[in-house]
Parts: C-alpha cells; structure tokens; sequence
C-alpha cells in the first residue's frame, strides 16, 4: 500500500495543498487498512509502544504522586527549591533529557561503566523506560502538588481532629485532589507517549528492537512515505485519545466516589 | 460533688509569628460540662480549641488531659487524641457519600464500615433520608449535621464545638442545639462550645469563659456570668457593648 514519493513528488506536496489533502485521505484509508488487517511489523511497534510508555507512566506515577503529594502538603528549607526544579522539569526539552541519560548510560558513562544488569544499556527499551520515565515525573509531581494544594487545607485539620495519623491525612487528601491527580497522569502519558527526540537518541530506532510510533513516523517521513506516516500518526492519535478518555472515565467515576 | 477536671491548662502562652495570641495562667475544664468560650473575634477561641484537639503544641506552658501533658516537648498519644474531636464552622467534608463521610473516622481507627452506627449518628441529626447522597451537594445545615453525624459515631470523650451554628437558619440551630445537649446529658461528654451567640451560650452551658485578646478575663457559671459579671469588660461585652 506504501509508495515512496520522489524528489519531485515530495516537494509537490509541500506546495500544492491538493495534493496535502489527497495524501491525507489515502493515510487514513490506509491506517484504517493497517487497524482492520494488522501487520506484524505494524503490532510490533504499537506494543512497544504501549509497553515503554506504560511501565514509564506507572513508574512515574508510583514516584510522582508521592513527590508530588510531599511538595503540596509538607514544607521544609529545601522545598522551594525543589518546587523550581519541578517547574523546571516540567518544560524541559525531552531531547535533552534523552541526552542526559544517553551520557550516564553510555558505556563510559558515570551508570553505563558499572555494567551491571540493574542498568539497562543503550539501544534498548530499557533506556526508552528510563528517558520516558525522567520526562513523566515532574509533570506528574509538579500537576499533582498542584491538585493536593487546591484542596483546602482546613480539611487535613478536620481529619487530623477526627483522629487521622498524619499519613492518613496525606491519603486523604490526596484521594480527595483525585480528579488532580488523574489529570496529573494523563498529562505525564501525554508528555511521553508523542514523545520522539529522547527514544531517538537513547533508543536509536532499531528495527523490531526499539523503533516506536513516533520514532516510526519519523522515520517513515524522512523516507518520503507520507501515507504509511500519517497511517501510523493516526493510529498513535487514535491510542492516545482511546487512552486518555479512559482515564477521563475514571476521574468521572472518582469524582462521585 | 467535686468536679472532677478532665482538662487542666497551665501557664498556657500560644505565639504565631513572634505574637503572642493566647496567654491562659490556669484553666479546668470538668469532665462531663459544657463550657462555652465567648469573645470578639480575634480573642483566640479557636486557638484555644486547636490547643485542646491537640492540633498545635502551646508554645509555653502545658495542657494536661486525663493526666498525659501536651506541651511543645510533648506529643499526646494518639489513642488519647482520638477521645477528642472537633466540629468546625465550616463542616469540611468529604467528596463521599453522607455514608461514608460519617464513617470516616472508624475507619480511621480500623474499623471496617460499621453501618449500624454510622446509620444511628445519621439519624440522630434527621438525614436517614440523604445517606446515600453526594455530601458536597447538602445544604449548609445539612453539611453541618452531617459534620456533627462524623463527631457522634465516633462518641468521643470530649466534643469541641467552633461555632458550629454560625450562619444556620433555626431549625437547624436547634436540631444542633438538641443533639449535643442530649449527647452531653446521655453519655456525659464533655463539650467545649466557641460561640458569637451569647443567648446560645445561656441556652447550653452550665459554666462560661470570656476571652478578650487572648487573656481570660472572667469564668463564671453561666448564670453569674450573664446576671452579674465581675469584671467591667465581661458586663460590657454582656450587654451587648464594642469591647476591644
């Protein structure tokens, strides 16, 4: 189904909107295609996908709701400064985090030179996980400090009158900010699954090994191949929406708990 | 009968930021009275109920409950902080069921949902009828008797109360009014009650504390404190005067 464009072809395309138009039409008839007919290559890389993002949101999550949760409910002398350093991850760059971690993973790198199985190496999903998870966190941490500090802190008053531990207010209030909190990761799965510089660099796109949706479309595109790109940026568009309306189901759900 | 004291604060100084808010040389609260706390505001009464729920250490001096001091050195035990508990202005519930607000504070103590007494507290306070429903959709006199339904399932010792009838129509005034004078009357609680409303302080509390910038001015029984009040500030907060 895929025709590589040439030269001539290509930069038709960029001038004549037609034919923009025509193109995307021919994407969507052929994700539809890819959706409805598989193709193993084509699963491989929506599973990787779904997988390196998946253990990244949850390992995000597991890490950035608790931060997150520490920030908003507690102070101490340290914690303006970590409250900049999460605005400040929070628009960081990716490809500059897939840098950083491309640097401590590298073999001569301050992780990379121990070689131990704890660490993954370069190339692989396990560096894919590691990017995407530094990228997650402080979306995760900075949305969820914002979500328990919205809620008013004469309840955590309340609850510790009522007999709550000092934990158990935490928890409390954080199941209270949960709709926060929901937000707080879908906007940490936003962050990594269209993510594409920092899979790229730690990642490197192999074939059947590390190459995602994004980093699929990337290539796809440079090979001219704009119907299977756009078939694969729909069906990336199409797991996101699918994704992120489950997770608006269950803030609804938690909502009127 | 000598009453028996179940709080005893000594030489009580509680400071925010440099300022010193509450100054109290000596206080006995008996078990099984209702006292109520009346001044303008900014006299320290909430604080003065913070200090007792042990929700802030005194910055000096030492509040003695049941014969365990909480002082700035010394946390109380939470087995003993749970026989205290306190229902604000502002009823602050949960984004739960009426349900499961009032069953809030069992599970707190590890009791899986005990739903006949959650459902007796609910009664108490005339709202068998909302158990299931969203308590953040309930009225203001409705969210209050939920706050006070969470305060009775639990049958604490000691019940502070921080006006807990402020900006309520009087059905609900008196509903409140009923329920903790039959709480006291029943089961001996004792109750602390932070109030504007003088005639409600007349209506409730066998004895009377009068603060005034954070000093005890005057702790009377409560008709010698209304009838003929020793200190000229308390006759003219009394009578309804401006007293700074």
């Amino acid at each position: 189904m895929c025709c590589c464009l040439q030269e001539s072809e290509y930069t038709s395309i960029l001038l004549h909107p037609e034919l923009f138009i025509n193109e995307l039409w021919h994407g969507l008839q052929q994700a539809v295609e890819l959706v409805v007919h598989g193709s193993a290559p084509l699963t491989e890389v929506v599973l990787l996908s779904l997988r390196v993002s998946g253990i990244a949101l949850l390992l995000s999550t597991l890490l950035g709701v608790p931060v997150g949760a520490t920030l908003g409910l507690t102070r101490f002398p340290t914690h303006k400064l970590l409250v900049a350093l999460t605005y400040t991850g929070m628009g960081f760059p990716p490809v500059v985090i897939g840098l950083f971690v491309y640097l401590l993973l590298s073999r001569s790198g301050p992780l990379g030179q121990f070689g131990s199985a704890l660490i993954p190496n370069l190339f692989t999903s396990g560096a894919m996980i590691v990017a995407q998870t530094i990228i997650a966190l402080p979306l995760v941490a900075g949305f969820t400090m914002a979500a328990v500090m919205a809620v008013d802190p004469l309840l955590r008053q309340q609850m510790i009158a009522l007999g709550a531990t000092r934990w158990q207010a935490a928890l409390t209030i954080i199941v209270e900010a949960r709709a926060g909190v929901v937000v707080a990761v879908i906007a940490g799965f936003g962050g990594i699954i269209s993510e594409v510089g920092a899979v790229m660099l730690v990642g490197g796109n192999i074939e059947g090994r590390t190459r995602v949706l994004t980093t699929a479309i990337v290539l796809e595109t440079r090979k001219g191949n704009f119907e299977f790109a756009l078939a694969l940026g729909l069906i990336l568009l199409g797991i996101t929406f699918i994704i992120n309306a489950l997770m608006m189901r269950l803030q609804g759900k938690t909502a009127n708990v | 009968m000598t009453p028996n004291p179940c709080y005893t604060l000594l030489d009580i100084g509680h400071s925010y930021g440099g300022r010193e808010v509450l100054r109290i040389p000596r206080l006995e609260i008996n078990a099984g009275e209702i006292l109520a706390v009346v001044g303008p505001s900014g006299a320290g009464k909430s604080t003065l109920l913070r200090l007792l729920n042990f929700l802030e250490a005194p910055t000096r001096g030492q509040v003695i409950f049941d014969g365990h001091e909480f002082s700035a050195d010394r946390q109380m035990p939470l087995t003993v902080r749970r026989r205290v508990t306190t229902v604000s202005q502002r009823p602050m519930l949960l984004n739960r069921s009426v349900q499961a607000n009032v069953e809030y504070g069992l599970r707190l103590r590890g009791h899986r949902a005990n739903i006949p007494a959650a459902l007796a507290a609910i009664e108490q306070v005339g709202l068998l009828g909302l158990t299931h429903q969203p308590a953040l959709t309930l009225s203001g006199g409705e969210a209050q008797r939920v706050a006070l339904a969470r305060a009775l399932v639990l049958r604490p010792a000691v019940l502070l109360l921080d006006e807990p009838t402020a900006n309520l129509d009087p059905y609900n005034v008196a509903l409140i009014e009923n329920t903790v004078r039959d709480l006291n009357r029943q089961h001996h609680t004792t109750l602390v009650l932070v109030t504007h409303n003088l005639f409600q302080a007349q209506r409730l509390a066998q004895r009377v504390a009068f603060l005034l910038d954070g000093t005890l001015v005057e702790l009377a029984r409560a008709d010698r404190f209304f009838q003929t009040p020793q200190d000229p500030r308390t006759a003219a907060f009394v009578r309804g005067d401006m007293v700074y």
